[in-house]
Parts: C-alpha cells; structure tokens; sequence
C-alpha cells in the first residue's frame, strides 16, 4: 500500500505546479495572449452582442438598479457658476449639433473596448447656452445614479473627442450604457465618464469624485495615472 | 436489491470536502455571471449586494475547506491526494485513449479533474484577493488580474458542463454520483468501471469486498 509501484509516476503534482506556475506568470503573457487572441474574441464578440462581454463591455454599477429613462419627463440640469442656467428635455438635446466619432474605451480594471462609434454633442454647444461666468473652471457631472458623480476642467470638457454621448454604435445609448446621455472622454479611465447623466454643474474648483474618494485619480489619463496598464 | 454488493467509494470527509467546493463554485458562478454579463446586469442590477456575496462566499468557502480539514479524517485525505498524484501505466494508457486500461478507485480522467480543480481553486483565490484589495489599495490593481480571472471562470465553467454531463446525464457514468452522495457504489458498476480498485479491494482480503482494511476504514466512515 505504501511504496510506489515501478510503473507510477507523480504527475499529479508535476500538472498541479505546471498549472499554479501558468497561472502566475499569466500576470505577464496575458496582455500579449489577449492581443493575439482579440481578431477571434472581438469577432466573437460580435456574434454574441451584449450577451458576452468578451472583448468587449462590462457593466458596472453602484447602486441597486440602473436608473430608468423615460423621454417624456427626462431634464438634464445645466447649473452653477453661469449666466442663463438652463433644463434642456431629450428632444433639445437632440436638436443640438450632433458630432460623431470612433473612438477606444479604457476602463480601469483592464479591459477595453476598441471601436467604439459614439455619436452626441459637444460640449462647446452646451456651454454656449449656459453663457460660463468667468470664475467656473471645471464642471461637476451628476448621475441619476446616486451618489456617482466626476468631473471634467472646462479645457478638458472641450477637447476634440469629449462629448456627451447620445447614441453608441449607430442607435440610442441603452439602459445599461447610461441612457439617454453619459460623458464620454477616451483619453481617460472609464470612471470620469458619467452615465445617466441629470445635471452639469459649473463649479470654480474640481470637486472629488465618487471614485476619487476611493483612492483614485481625478486626472485619470489612460496610461499616465494610478490606473496604469 | 438484496443480491447487490455495495462498495465504499468515498469517505465523509472526501465527499465534505466535494460538496463544500461545489457549493461554493455555484454560489460564485451565479453571482459572479450576473457582475460580469451586461444582460444580468441589467435584469439582476443590485451589483453592491452581488459584490458582497461574492466576496463573503469566497471566504467562507476558504474557511469551510479549511475546518474539513481539521476537523475530518485526514489520513483519507492524504491516501487521497496520494492517490491523485499517481499516474500508473494504464492511467498514462487511458489518457491517451486506448482501452482496455483497467482503473484505480479514480480514473485518469477524475484524477485531471481534481488536479485543475485545486490549481484553479488556488489561482481563483489568488487573483479574485487581487481584484478585491486592488480597489482599496491602487498599487495592488494589474489590468491583467480581471482578464485572469475572467479565463478561470470560462475554463472551468466548461470542466463543470462535462462533469455534470458524466455525473448526471450519461447512463454509463452516472451511477457514481451515488459514490458522492451516498458513499457507496454497486461492485457490478464498480467492476465495469474501475476493475484495478475492485481487485485490490477483493485481494487485501479472500472475504467480500468490505472485509478489506481500506474498505472497512471507508465503511466506517460512511
């Protein structure tokens, strides 16, 4: 019962340590891995829409529910440090210029999605109607998923990809995707976009942001902040 | 049936240690599908509860394993792993596909299972800790550790299918989870399916089966 028979073998530890040490050094083969693998998995990706996030988008939430649009009673709040504020319904925001763009998104965790087409106004347009007093410096985002907000400087708010996003690959952004209106800025993190967004602030400093008050970056640039990869 | 001869398979602290992983493996699949999929995400929504009994399902998973351990028969589970280590010349013969390869208490097969089993159960704590510390403490986020953890999950979830297919559905198979859940299969089955352990049951001692000193320990256990 005890010795080992000439005919066994230990492979069993052997596969069991092949399998940890594969495991571990992943944390440096998985980006190239991921690479390779990303024709096959966006395609896949693709196919199976909304239904596998492979290659694709994660949804995340802090709160119970995702926040429900209803056109007819939706408002979106531009208020704060401005001359006329103003409450523009979806069909106003829908008569503003709309811009479109491709562009990729990063999020924090790792993932990312390539080729998004995003298709809303920019923000030169919004803030044209408001008429910013001199001292706003920066515009404070509120969600309709409470207690998440960020914030943008006015200079970064008007760079040449920032928009608010109405439509993500050709229709309406979804309830998932923070339908009717979210933040897009692809140079940054996902966190500074903010979805179902319900009001603007103009503010003459930057506020924290929920997830700035965990520990993350307010300037969140892809690459260049403490979400690095 | 009267006439039927039951062989002791797995010990109570064998199948404690099973059902505590299968349990905990559910629990995380579930929760963890409707953190991941945007479609569960959005009918399911509550993401700050599912977080939590993500998390709190993985600890006590790791603390449940870890007083099976303590408290239950850890000369079977050393026989045990023992067991899983050893690949003999028909093991090597039956991965390869070729019969017959008469087999032990546990085929190549099972043995496979359990050793990525246990090394997935390692990485999966591994890099779910990571995901987990990374958002309290930044220099602890990797943007590999998701994607990671993300492949473990899609691995396992189809070594899951094919095991609930053998254990459940295959009418060849599918007696053995009698062995898991009761402790005990029929030495007919037994026979069929894992001749070696059969024989060296009934070689340990001339009398029938439970006579044996390995299978008097695993009858005592049941």
């Amino acid at each position: 019962m005890d010795g080992t028979r000439p005919d066994e073998r230990p492979y069993g530890r052997r596969a069991f340590l092949a399998l940890l040490a594969g495991g571990v050094t992943s944390f440096l083969w998985a980006p190239a891995a991921s690479r390779t693998l990303s024709p096959l998995t966006s395609a896949f990706s693709q196919l199976v829409g909304d239904v596998l996030p492979v290659g694709g988008w994660r949804i995340y939430t802090i709160s119970g529910s995702m926040p429900v649009f209803d056109p007819a009673t939706w408002r979106l709040e531009i208020t704060g440090l401005v001359r006329r504020p103003v409450s523009l319904g979806y069909h106003d925001l829908l008569a503003l210029p709309r811009a479109h763009q491709v562009s990729t998104f990063h999020c924090v965790t790792g993932w990312t999605v390539n080729d998004v087409r995003w298709a809303g106004v920019r923000f030169e347009h919004l803030l044209r109607l408001v008429d910013p007093l001199p001292e706003a410096k920066a515009i404070r985002f509120v969600s309709a998923e409470h207690p998440y907000d960020d914030s943008l400087t006015i200079p970064q708010a008007l760079l040449p990809d920032v928009m608010l996003a109405l439509e993500l690959d050709g229709a309406p952004l979804s309830r998932p995707h923070g339908a009717p209106a979210r933040v897009v800025i692809p140079e940054m993190y996902g966190y500074k976009g903010v979805k179902w967004l319900e009001r603007m602030e103009l503010v003459a400093t930057q506020p924290t942001g929920y997830w700035e008050g965990l520990g993350y970056d307010q300037n969140a640039w892809v690459g260049r902040s403490n979400g690095r990869g | 049936m009267a006439d039927r001869i039951r062989l002791p398979r797995f010990t109570r602290t064998e199948r404690a240690v099973h059902w505590v992983h299968a349990t905990a493996f559910l629990i995380l699949l579930a929760s963890g599908l409707c953190l991941y999929l945007p479609s569960l995400a959005e009918v399911v929504g509550r993401r700050p509860l599912l977080k939590d009994v993500h998390v709190y399902t993985a600890v006590a998973w790791v603390i449940a394993l870890a007083l099976v351990v303590a408290l239950g028969d850890r000369r079977s589970l050393r026989a045990t792993v023992r067991e899983i280590d050893l690949f003999d010349a028909d093991d090597r013969k039956w991965l390869r596909g070729r019969r017959p390869a008469p087999q032990g208490r546990l085929n190549a097969g099972q043995k496979v299972n359990a050793i990525v089993t246990a090394a997935f159960a390692v990485l999966f704590s591994v890099t779910g800790f990571l995901l987990w510390y990374g958002e309290r403490n930044t220099r602890f986020r990797f943007a590999q550790t998701i994607l990671i953890h993300d492949w473990l999950m899609y691995v396992s979830f189809f070594l899951f299918l094919g095991h609930l297919y053998l254990a459940v559905i295959h009418p060849k198979t599918r007696h053995a989870l009698n062995g898991m859940t009761r402790g005990w299969v029929d030495r007919e089955w037994a026979q069929q399916h894992h001749a070696k352990w059969v024989a060296s049951l009934e070689t340990t001692a001339s009398e029938p089966p439970l006579a044996s000193p390995a299978a008097r320990r695993a009858a005592h256990d049941l």
